[in-house]
């Protein structure tokens, strides 16, 4: 596809053009001999990135098979291998298709359950970088995937952030890490580090993550032109590709593309907005059009939600401390008390002028799960606003009942009709 | 048994049922009172320098009823029951509790106690190789001494820690001692006293349980150590509670010849290390010299060849995996080192710990089905 090509498309066309593209990155990568990196999704890949090695993301992988309803293929192989149900979905489906991959890598043929997958081919990796940001799970999975291939395994930990604001000698530690990274890449590569290559992908990234901010924030709007659900889809760009400019190019597009509709004074919902809502947890992938409708069929649109929020990876790019990059990793809110849990919640509720709260009782993440009980009564307290709680999976099918979900959905959609009347919550 | 046996075994039984009362004696004694610590790895040599009591607080055998409304039926069964105690106000009486959080499920439990002590929050790091790692985690210790100081009012003095350091080392050696001596006599200790021994150690001032411990060996010692008949194992995992499940154990002839346990001999795998650098930077290292447990992070997954060579230098037939239910950690652990096993020709049997559990049933045919392939 040709550049001007590029210049023509839609958002939208350019969000399915990148993520193809880095696929074949990747494959064409494993085939000339070059590198390839499966990464943690929060896990700074800037490090990587600046010594040209190509990167693939398993969460975002794992995401993509249960949207395209292949996650009981891959879960079936993790039970096979002794993964407890309990363990994390996006865990389970990745280690099952690592171990088809490992299975068509050792016995030249490709494995019927790999071959009739709906899931984008990617190759093995070579490294794994993890973070734990997002959870300790990332830890355990990326052990794991460095014992079954035998392969280097960086990690970046992020203490948990028991106070606010993030302490000095978290960020002096996590710095630290950053250029252990470095060296270990510079051992695994077989060549020095591209320090100013590492400054220009730090500088490309923050590029990425201000167009990114500039899309999160269109939904202050009322009525929204932006539609919340959207950035799910458009979130896999900026885990998969916050250091290159694909990244930047459809986020730029699409925040202008939803200015315009602004200025034309269109919604998402084309007038039906009759209420707005944010959204915790993570999605639930394999229902996601279900989950999306039934909130659609209510006029209810999401226009809050913390967990895209995550790639909020603002820092100076200039700071060659790596101090401003190490708070950046490490603030995502569930990695921080739940004071601080509860503020950027609030913050992106009155932001997105939110009427109410729809809690995604996750049964893959404990660490997005637990605390839901207690955020939702602070959070209630501090502003009034009704919530419910459904319980969900983000990729196994089975842990989702789409009846629950339409239930509490509606109750949400009765409260907050009641509150905007005057009453109650 | 020799009497002397049965009396000390009976005590170690006594103290591990009752923490209560330990508390209540310790404060008639000293004047002080108790710090809880929540599982799994704390700088427990602070809590002692201060003189007040640490207390291990490991869940118990509660019907989970008031943690439903806190906690989803996924989280784990120990913080469950933690959980459930805490609603039940077990644990107000605790001038504070000293929470670690390198799992998910503690993260958010340290953020949602709904007991009246003041919670004190600290966080391993996890890129434990690393000298900065160390670094770190002494910064977050001397916080934490800080508060402990302001809570009990007592200055923690290099001292005094260098004192405490001492006291547990000591320890943590006689317990090894004592599960290397359990392994060679079955038949005195069973796998119920086994526990009891191990979990009075979480309700007692150190020096107190060592000079326990001790005596308890002279008098094993004494007797001459007799064939074992049954089989023999080593048991991996969170904990392995209640008694209940443990007297199955001793029901089917099975002598535990070690173990793997967080809340058993995890806890005393690693010396704090002697050298000139100061008490609080040694007591950071310990978690650098951690090995083979499913919250420390290793990415060269040492757990498999570590619980092998335990079973090759203990002549032990098969691995038991307790395995805690809803217990993320360890269940990723499982498949690498099950891998193992299987490789190695090592015999296992994976085995769901519920603290709530009261039936005991289905486990008596899994492990007696163990036994009869053994």
């Amino acid at each position: 596809m040709s550049e001007k090509s590029v210049q023509e498309m839609t958002a939208k066309e350019l969000l399915a053009y990148y993520q193809a593209k880095l696929d074949e990155e990747a494959r064409q990568a494993k085939a000339n001999g070059k590198l390839v990196c499966w990464s943690a999704s929060v896990a700074p890949p800037e490090m990587c990135v600046a010594m040209d090695i190509a990167m693939v993301y398993p969460e975002t992988h794992a995401a993509g098979i249960g949207a395209r309803k292949g996650a009981m293929d891959m879960l079936e192989v993790a039970d096979r291998m002794g993964y407890s149900v309990d363990c994390c979905s996006y865990g389970r489906v990745n280690m099952g298709y690592m171990e088809l991959l490992k299975e068509e890598a050792m016995t030249g043929k490709t494995p019927e359950a790999l071959a009739n997958s709906p899931a984008a081919r990617v190759p093995l990796p070579d490294l794994v970088i993890t973070c734990n940001n997002i959870c300790n799970t990332l830890l355990k999975w990326y052990e794991n995937l460095a014992a079954e291939l035998n392969i280097p395994c960086i990690v970046i930990d992020v203490p948990f952030n028991h106070t606010m604001p993030v302490s000095e000698h978290a960020k002096e530690y996590i710095a630290d890490e950053f250029r252990n990274a470095i060296s270990q890449l510079e051992v695994i590569c077989g060549r020095p580090f591209d320090y100013e290559k590492f400054h220009q992908v730090r500088r490309q990234t923050q590029r990425s993550i201000e167009q990114w901010n500039r899309i999160a924030s269109m939904s202050r709007y009322k009525p929204s032109p932006l539609n919340g659900f959207d950035l799910f889809n458009y979130m896999a760009l900026v885990v998969c590709a916050r250091s290159r400019d694909y990244a930047e190019i459809t986020f730029r597009k699409f925040a202008d593309e939803l200015e315009e509709k602004y200025k034309k004074g269109e919604s998402a919902f084309k007038g039906a907005e009759q209420n707005r809502i944010a959204w915790e947890g993570i999605a639930v992938w394999p229902y996601l059009g279900h989950t999306f409708k039934t909130l659609k069929n209510q006029g209810t649109i999401m226009t809050g939600s913390a967990y895209p929020n995550m790639w909020d990876l603002t820092y100076d790019a200039e700071d060659e401390s790596l101090h401003s990059m190490a708070e950046a990793y490490t603030r995502t809110y569930i990695n921080t008390c739940l004071d601080n849990k509860v503020a950027v919640l609030r913050r992106i509720m009155e932001e997105g002028q939110c009427d109410g709260v729809l809690y995604h009782l996750n049964r893959s993440c404990k660490l997005m799960s637990f605390l839901n009980v207690e955020t939702a009564e602070r959070i209630q307290e501090k502003n009034g606003l009704p919530y419910v709680s459904f319980d969900g999976d983000q990729t196994d099918p089975r842990n989702f009942a789409p009846a629950q979900y339409d239930t509490r959905v509606q109750a949400l959609g009765e409260m907050m009709e009641q509150a905007a009347d005057g009453g109650q919550a | 048994m020799e009497e002397n046996i049965k009396a000390l075994l009976e005590q170690f039984r006594a103290i591990a049922g009752d923490p209560r009362k330990a508390m209540a004696d310790h404060l008639a004694e000293t004047g002080k009172g108790a710090i809880g610590m929540m599982p799994i790895y704390a700088p427990e040599e602070l809590v002692h320098a201060t003189g007040y009591l640490p207390v291990g607080l490991w869940g118990g055998s509660r019907p989970v009823t008031k943690a439903r409304t806190y906690l989803p039926p996924f989280a784990c069964s120990v913080m469950q029951q933690v959980m459930e105690l805490e609603c039940e106000g077990a644990y107000d009486d605790l001038a504070a509790v000293v929470f670690s959080v390198p799992c998910d499920t503690l993260k958010c439990m340290s953020q949602k106690w709904k007991g009246t002590s003041p919670v004190l929050v600290f966080t391993h790091p996890q890129n434990r190789g690393l000298e900065a790692a160390n670094r770190f985690l002494e910064r977050e210790y001397a916080i934490l001494k800080e508060k402990l100081e302001g809570i009990t009012g007592v200055k923690i003095t290099n001292a005094a820690l260098e004192r405490s350091i001492q006291i547990y080392n000591e320890n943590r050696a006689a317990m090894r001692e004592f599960s290397a001596l359990a392994a060679q006599y079955p038949q005195v200790i069973s796998a119920v006293d086994r526990h009891a021994v191990f979990k009075a150690r979480l309700f007692m001032e150190k020096s107190r349980h060592t000079a326990l411990v001790r005596a308890l060996m002279e008098a094993v010692r004494a007797e001459e150590p007799q064939p074992w008949t049954g089989k023999k194992v080593v048991v991996t995992g969170i904990l392995l509670e209640p008694n209940g499940l443990l007297e199955l154990f001793d029901r089917l002839g099975l002598a535990i010849v070690a173990d793997d346990l967080a809340q058993e001999s995890r806890q005393i795998r690693v010396d704090v290390p002697d050298g000139d650098e100061a008490p609080l930077y040694r007591l950071a290292r310990v978690w650098q010299n951690m090995y083979g447990c499913s919250v420390a992070t290793d990415t060269k997954k040492q757990r498999g060849p570590m619980l092998m060579d335990m079973a090759r230098k203990t002549g032990a037939d098969a691995v038991v995996v307790a395995m805690m239910k809803f217990c993320d950690p360890e269940e990723w652990d499982y498949p690498i080192y099950y891998k193992q096993f299987e490789a190695q020709g090592v015999r296992s049997l994976m085995i769901e710990v519920d603290q709530e559990s009261t039936s005991f049933e289905q486990l008596h045919t899994r492990l007696q089905s163990l036994v009869e392939t053994l």
